[in-house]
């Protein structure tokens, strides 16, 4: 157990640098940098005009419905992994119990194939 | 190392109760979510923590890297009216305190009585395996596709299920826009693009 | 007292100087890495390239850094000021700490965990946050429209990524990086009577999975062809459009980051880690971290050049040949590799 966590303390201490670093460099313009902000500076960039409104709008509901197939299939991947990990132990048995499980998700697949829900338009 | 592992367990538990408040009490939804996704990170140290190391991960993965995603998603698209939602907070108070209250009782039933878990006795007839031989991942591969082949499958259920609930439910064609089908630009050769015809002069086709 | 410095904070300031000396060395490498970038795709184009600033202009980069770090920052009004902000920096911050767990050369890694290949695969899937979080701080249609897009290309092909993954290490049954390596000692080659060479990696028997990796990697780290949130003449410059000075530069970081950390993994994965190409005499006196680099370095050739050759993809034929290319094809490979693992009995000798 100890050795374990003991593993993770490096990566620890490698992100707190890492975002220390990061830090730095965001801090640095703000310490010497020549500022002069006006209004027209600080507004948002809209090829020339001011924004009509705000910029938050509706979107294309496909873009959720990709963020949704992705959730399924990155559960998928989670599932495969450990898998993967023990595979050569597992026998014929673990191997077709894998096969099941892909193939149900097969199936969703074909039926959001089908369906055209990954064509973009 | 005792103390240390204290040390991130106090920062990681109060992250996480901090930022589950901040979720409930901020304001812009945008932020919320993202106090959500820190405690969804805490909460992967905690398991960490715990010696689950593949949890923790898996955790991260899924939960941050993919659902909150879609929360944000979501919530950035949304364009509320902050005054709005503060004023209807207080209609939403008496739920959410019965549905906390549900959760409350619960917990304090699993935590206490785990006589009522029909499973106890064989978890508790077979012990994690320590950590020093075999690592927390191939603990979970060994059971997880053979003893309980069941419920990967059922979850596998669940999961098609899902896919096809979110198509159905969000799938919406829209009419009069044209398409690209590779396969029959690839299939285009000029045999059937081009036709040749005799033209007698002084007539149109 | 003593007792306490050695056991705890001796250790800890070993680590510290670790983390430190490898990060520095890291975005040196990304500072002459960018300027290889720009050096390879003016060769392309018949041109110079950035030739100034020093002998043959090596001493770009440094001068980039100095002219960002005194460029007033620029905060729009209209904006999220603290996510605006926070944004870069998580980019840059997780696009740097993934390479904590990346073996160069036998025993040469910061932290050497159990699940090194899940680390990653989890803390890359986090770099969409820095730009979801930059277009909507902004609040821009340009930075908006730039992030939505960059995020659901970033999500499309993070699915075919984790299963090439998968199929790797069915063939070696650990999630540990330098086992992954270790693994590649022995391979097709072993079986084909030339033991100890380049024969031997994941490269040759998974060759279909090197390639979808590869240009789901382009498409993940926001390169050309698949570089359409930052698209100049339809979205100016995507989810960067608002950002100046080095937050802006922060953002390039990570992203050149993010890219050697993709040729990182595919030598890691695919071309061996610090393995020499022949196993003999001339080639194992070369010490392991310069077979990696070059390895990584050979990659990022690929990239430049896919980046100088290439045009641009459109948004649907994007998200077509992650879902319906990419996504069979490499579920197939696992399904196939696992048979032919199973079926031969591979498997039981790792």
């Amino acid at each position: 157990m100890a050795e374990l966590l003991g593993s993770y303390l490096p990566i620890v201490i490698f992100i707190l640098v890492a975002l220390v670093v990061g830090l730095g460099l965001l801090v640095a313009p703000f310490m010497v940098a020549f500022k002069a902000p006006d209004d027209e500076k600080l507004s948002a960039y809209e090829c020339g005009f001011n924004a009509f409104d705000d910029s938050r709008m509706r979107f294309d509901v496909r873009f959720y419905l990709v963020s949704i197939l992705f959730i399924i299939f990155d559960l998928e991947v989670a599932f495969l992994f450990p898998w993967a990990a023990t595979f050569g132990r597992l026998g014929w048995f673990g191997f077709w119990s894998m096969m099941v499980f892909l193939a149900v998700l097969t199936v969703g697949f074909v039926y959001e194939w089908k369906k055209g829900a990954l064509e973009w338009e | 190392m005792l103390g240390l592992q204290a040390l991130f367990f106090y920062i990681f538990a109060f992250v996480t109760i901090g930022s589950a408040l901040m979720v409930v009490f901020l304001r812009n939804p945008v932020h919320s979510v993202l106090f959500l996704i820190l405690a969804f990170v805490s909460g992967a140290g905690l398991f960490l923590l715990a010696g689950a190391e593949f949890l923790a991960l898996i955790l991260i993965v899924v939960y941050v890297g993919a659902v909150a995603i879609l929360f944000l998603f979501v919530v950035m698209m949304l364009d509320i009216d902050i005054a709005q939602v503060r004023g209807r907070m207080l209609e939403y108070a008496p739920i959410g305190a019965l549905v906390g209250l549900v959760l409350l009782a619960e917990i304090i039933i699993a935590v206490t009585g785990n006589y009522y878990d029909p499973g106890t006795p064989l978890v508790t007839s077979q012990p994690i395996p320590p950590l020093e031989t075999v690592s927390n991942i191939q603990a979970l591969g060994s059971v997880l596709y053979t003893r309980y082949v069941f419920f990967f499958q059922v979850s596998g259920m669940i999961l098609l299920v899902a896919m096809i609930g979110a198509i159905v439910l969000t799938l919406r064609h829209r009419e009069g826009i044209k398409r690209q089908s590779v396969s029959e630009q690839v299939s285009h050769t000029g045999k059937n693009s081009i036709e040749v015809r005799k033209v007698e002069s002084g007539k149109g086709i | 007292m003593t007792d306490f410095f050695w056991t705890y904070l001796w250790p800890a300031i070993i680590i510290l100087a670790e983390s430190l000396l490898f990060l520095v060395v890291l975005m040196i490498l990304i500072a002459y890495i960018l300027l290889a970038d720009r050096k390879i795709w003016a060769a392309v184009q018949i041109r110079r390239g950035p030739n100034v600033v020093g002998p043959f202009g090596l001493f770009q980069s440094f001068a980039d850094l100095l002219k960002f770090v005194f460029k007033e920052p620029v905060i729009p009004a209209s904006s999220d000021k603290v996510i605006f902000l926070l944004a870069p920096l998580l980019g840059v911050t997780l696009a740097l700490s993934t390479f904590a767990v990346i073996p160069v050369a036998a025993g040469w890694v910061v932290a050497d965990i159990n699940v090194g290949i899940l680390y990653i695969f989890a803390i890359s899937s986090l770099e969409v946050y820095g730009v979801l979080m930059g277009g909507w701080a902004s609040n821009s249609k340009y930075a908006f429209l730039g992030s939505l897009r960059s995020a659901a290309q970033m999500v499309s092909y993070e699915v075919s990524i984790g299963l090439v993954i998968v199929t790797v290490l069915l063939c070696v049954g650990s999630l540990n990086l330098t086992d992954i390596v270790i693994a590649q000692t022995t391979g097709l080659g072993t079986m084909l009577g030339l033991p100890n060479t380049f024969l031997d990696w994941h490269w040759l028997p998974l060759f279909p999975m090197f390639i979808v990796f590869f240009i789901s990697s382009l498409a993940e780290t926001n390169r050309p062809p698949f570089d359409l949130p930052e698209a100049e003449s339809e979205l100016v410059a995507g989810y960067m459009v608002e950002y100046g000075s080095t937050p802006y530069m922060m953002f390039m970081l990570g992203e050149y980051a993010a890219i050697s950390l993709m040729c990182s993994l595919m030598t890691i994965l695919f071309l061996g880690g610090w393995l020499p190409p022949f196993g003999f005499a001339p080639f194992t006196w070369v010490p392991g971290i310069i077979w990696f680099v070059l390895k990584a370095l050979l990659v990022f050739f690929m990239f430049a050049l896919v980046k100088a050759f290439v045009p641009r993809y459109r948004y649907d034929q994007l998200m077509r040949l992650g879902w319906k290319v990419f996504l069979p094809l490499s579920l197939a490979m696992v399904v196939i590799v696992a048979f032919v693992l199973q079926l031969t009995g591979w498997s039981d000798m790792l």
